[in-house]
C-alpha cells in the first residue's frame, strides 16, 4: 500500500505546468489527489512524474461571466458546494454534493479532477452533460473547448490528450424557470452511485420543453438519454408517460454489474428513480 | 526531484524534513515525526482514521504526499491536550464514552474540530454529516454524536478556539 517512486514537480504557474506535461513518460497531473493517490497506493497507477497543480492559485476560482458560471481547475468540491453563485444559478450541483464523498475528501478534491477521473459511478459527469457544460483543455500555445457530452468516452476515459490540462469548466446558466431533479441510490450517502438519475426541463404552454436526462452508475460512463428526451419533448407531463419512458430507458441500459448491485437491480432503480426525477423537475419548473 | 526537502509546522513546532517525494503524509507523521496518534486504516481514503487538521480543514493524511504540506500548519491528536488537561472535545469523548478501542478517535477528533470551528451549535444531522467519512467499528456512533454535541456546549461555554495550537 505504498506508491512507487516518482519525480515530483510543483510548477508556480500554468505555462510552467504545461511545459512539464510535454516531457514524456507517464506524467500525471496531481490535483486534489482524492482519486489518483488511492490508485497510486494500490499501485493501479505508477506515474513516473507528478505535476502538482495545487500552487496554481490562478486556477482557484468560481465566477460569473455573463451567462456562464466559470469554475477553475483548482476549485475544491467544498468551495463549489458552499458557493453562493452555485446555489443561486445551479442548485442541482449543490444538491448533488450531499451525495458526493465526505467533508475531508471534499476539502481537497476538485470538481475538474473529478471529471478528468471519469469514474462510471461519479455524479458530476452526468450533471455536466445535462447542463451542457464546456470543458476548456489547454496545452502549450493552444486551447480547445469540448462539450461535456463528448468529453466522457468510457470508464476512466475522456477526450483529454496527454499534453493537456483541463483548466476551466464553463456551465451556461439555465434558462428562467428550469426545473431539475436529482435522485441517487448508493450503499450510503457519500459512496459512489449504484444509480443516479438527473434531469432538467422547462414547461411551456403546459408542455415539456428542452428535456435533458442523464444516468450515472449504470453504463460504462455517464450517459445522456437521447431517446427518453425525444419521447418527452412537447408532451404534457403525466405519470403514465414517465413510467413508459423509464421502462424504455431500463431496457436500453447496459448496466455494469458489481457485487452489490446486479444488472436487474440497476434496471429496477432506473424504473423507480426516473419518474421521480421527472416529477420533481416538473414541479420545480412551474 | 524524487527526494524533497521542506518545512512545515506540526502541533505548533516547526519541523524540517528531507524525505522521498512518494512518502505519504500519514507515514511522515507517524514514522518521521514519531507521532503515532494518527492512525492508518485503509490507506485509500475510505475510513477517516488518518484525518488530521491542515490549515483549519480536516484532510485524509493518507491521500497527500508529505511534501504537499510544505508551509502548512497541521494539528494531530497529540496537539490537542495541554499538558494533562484534555482538549474540551477530548474531554467530551471521555465523558460520553465516545470511544471504545480508540482506533477511529484521532480522525473523529479532527473532523469534530473542523465542524465545531465552523458551526459552534450543530444539529445532530449536521454532526452525522460531518463524521460520515469516519468509520467506527465499535461504538455504533450514537455516543460519538453525544460527545460532539457535548463538546459543542463546552466550547461555547469556554468560548475557546477549537483548532488549538499549543503555545
Ligand atoms: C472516500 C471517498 C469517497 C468518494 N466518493 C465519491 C462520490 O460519491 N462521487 C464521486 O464522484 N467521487 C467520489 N470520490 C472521488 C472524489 O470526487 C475525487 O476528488 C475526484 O474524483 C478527483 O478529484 P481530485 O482533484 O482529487 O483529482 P486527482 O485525484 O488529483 O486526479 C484524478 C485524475 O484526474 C487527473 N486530473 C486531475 N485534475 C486534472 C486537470 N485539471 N487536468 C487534467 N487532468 C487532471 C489526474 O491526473 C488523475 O488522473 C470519493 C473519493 C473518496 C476518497
Ligand atoms: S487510512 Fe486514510 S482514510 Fe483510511
Ligand atoms: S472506537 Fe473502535 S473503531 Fe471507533
Amino acid at each position: 500500500m505504498k506508491p512507487s517512486a516518482f519525480r515530483y514537480e510543483r510548477p508556480a504557474d500554468l505555462p510552467a505546468a504545461l511545459a512539464l506535461l510535454g516531457s514524456g513518460g507517464d506524467t500525471r497531473i496531481l490535483a486534489g489527489g482524492q482519486s489518483l493517490v488511492p490508485m497510486m497506493n494500490y499501485r493501479l497507477a505508477r506515474p513516473d512524474c507528478l505535476i502538482d497543480i495545487n500552487r496554481l492559485s490562478e486556477l482557484d476560482y468560481i465566477r460569473e461571466e455573463d451567462d456562464v458560471i466559470a469554475i477553475g481547475a483548482l476549485a475544491r468540491h467544498a468551495a463549489v458546494k458552499s458557493s453562493d453563485l452555485i446555489a443561486a444559478h445551479l442548485p442541482i450541483i449543490a444538491e448533488a454534493y450531499d451525495w458526493i464523498a465526505h467533508a475531508a475528501v471534499r476539502n481537497r478534491g476538485t470538481l475538474c479532477g473529478n471529471l478528468c477521473h471519469a469514474d462510471a459511478a461519479s455524479e458530476m459527469p452526468a450533471i455536466m452533460q445535462i447542463l451542457e457544460a464546456e470543458l476548456v483543455l489547454s496545452k502549450t500555445g493552444a486551447q480547445r473547448s469540448v462539450a461535456a457530452t463528448d468529453f466522457f468516452v468510457g470508464t476512466y476515459e475522456t477526450a483529454i490528450a496527454a499534453d493537456e490540462i483541463l483548466t476551466e469548466l464553463r456551465i451556461p446558466k439555465p434558462a428562467e424557470k428550469t426545473g431539475w431533479g436529482f435522485e441517487e441510490v448508493a450503499m450510503r450517502r457519500g459512496d459512489y452511485a449504484w444509480c443516479t438519475v438527473v434531469a432538467t426541463l422547462q414547461i411551456r404552454d403546459g408542455q415539456i420543453a428542452s428535456p435533458r436526462i442523464a444516468l450515472a452508475g449504470v453504463n460504462a460512463c455517464a450517459t445522456r438519454l437521447g431517446d427518453a428526451e425525444r419521447a418527452l419533448a412537447g408532451q404534457s407531463p403525466e405519470e403514465g408517460l414517465f413510467a413508459e419512458i423509464a421502462q424504455d430507458a431500463a431496457n436500453r441500459a447496459e448496466p455494469q454489474e458489481s457485487a452489490a448491485s446486479d444488472a436487474e437491480y440497476k434496471r429496477d432503480l432506473i424504473r423507480a428513480l426516473l419518474p421521480r426525477v421527472l416529477g420533481d423537475a416538473v414541479a420545480r419548473a412551474r | 526531484m524524487t527526494t524533497v526537502s521542506f518545512e512545515l509546522t506540526v502541533n505548533g513546532r516547526l519541523r524540517k524534513a528531507t524525505v522521498p517525494a512518494r512518502m505519504l503524509l500519514s507515514d511522515f507523521i507517524r514514522q518521521e515525526l514519531a507521532l503515532p496518534g494518527t492512525h492508518v486504516g485503509c490507506e485509500h481514503g475510505v475510513c477517516g482514521s488518518c484525518n488530521v487538521v491542515l490549515d483549519g480543514k480536516a484532510v485524509r493524511s493518507c491521500l497527500m504526499f508529505a511534501v504537499q504540506a510544505e508551509g502548512s500548519e497541521i494539528t494531530t491528536v497529540e496537539g490537542l491536550a495541554r499538558g494533562d488537561d484534555l482538549h474540551p472535545i477530548q474531554q467530551a469523548f471521555w465523558e460520553e464514552h465516545g470511544l471504545q478501542c480508540g482506533f477511529c478517535t484521532p480522525g473523529m477528533l479532527a473532523s469534530a474540530q473542523e465542524l465545531l470551528a465552523e458551526n459552534p451549535d450543530p444539529t445532530d444531522d449536521e454532526i452525522r454529516e460531518a463524521i460520515s467519512g469516519n468509520l467506527c467499528r465499535c461504538t455504533g456512533y450514537e455516543f460519538i454524536i453525544s460527545a460532539i454535541r457535548s463538546a459543542a456546549v463546552k466550547l461555547r461555554e469556554a468560548d475557546t478556539e477549537t483548532t488549538l495550537q499549543p503555545t
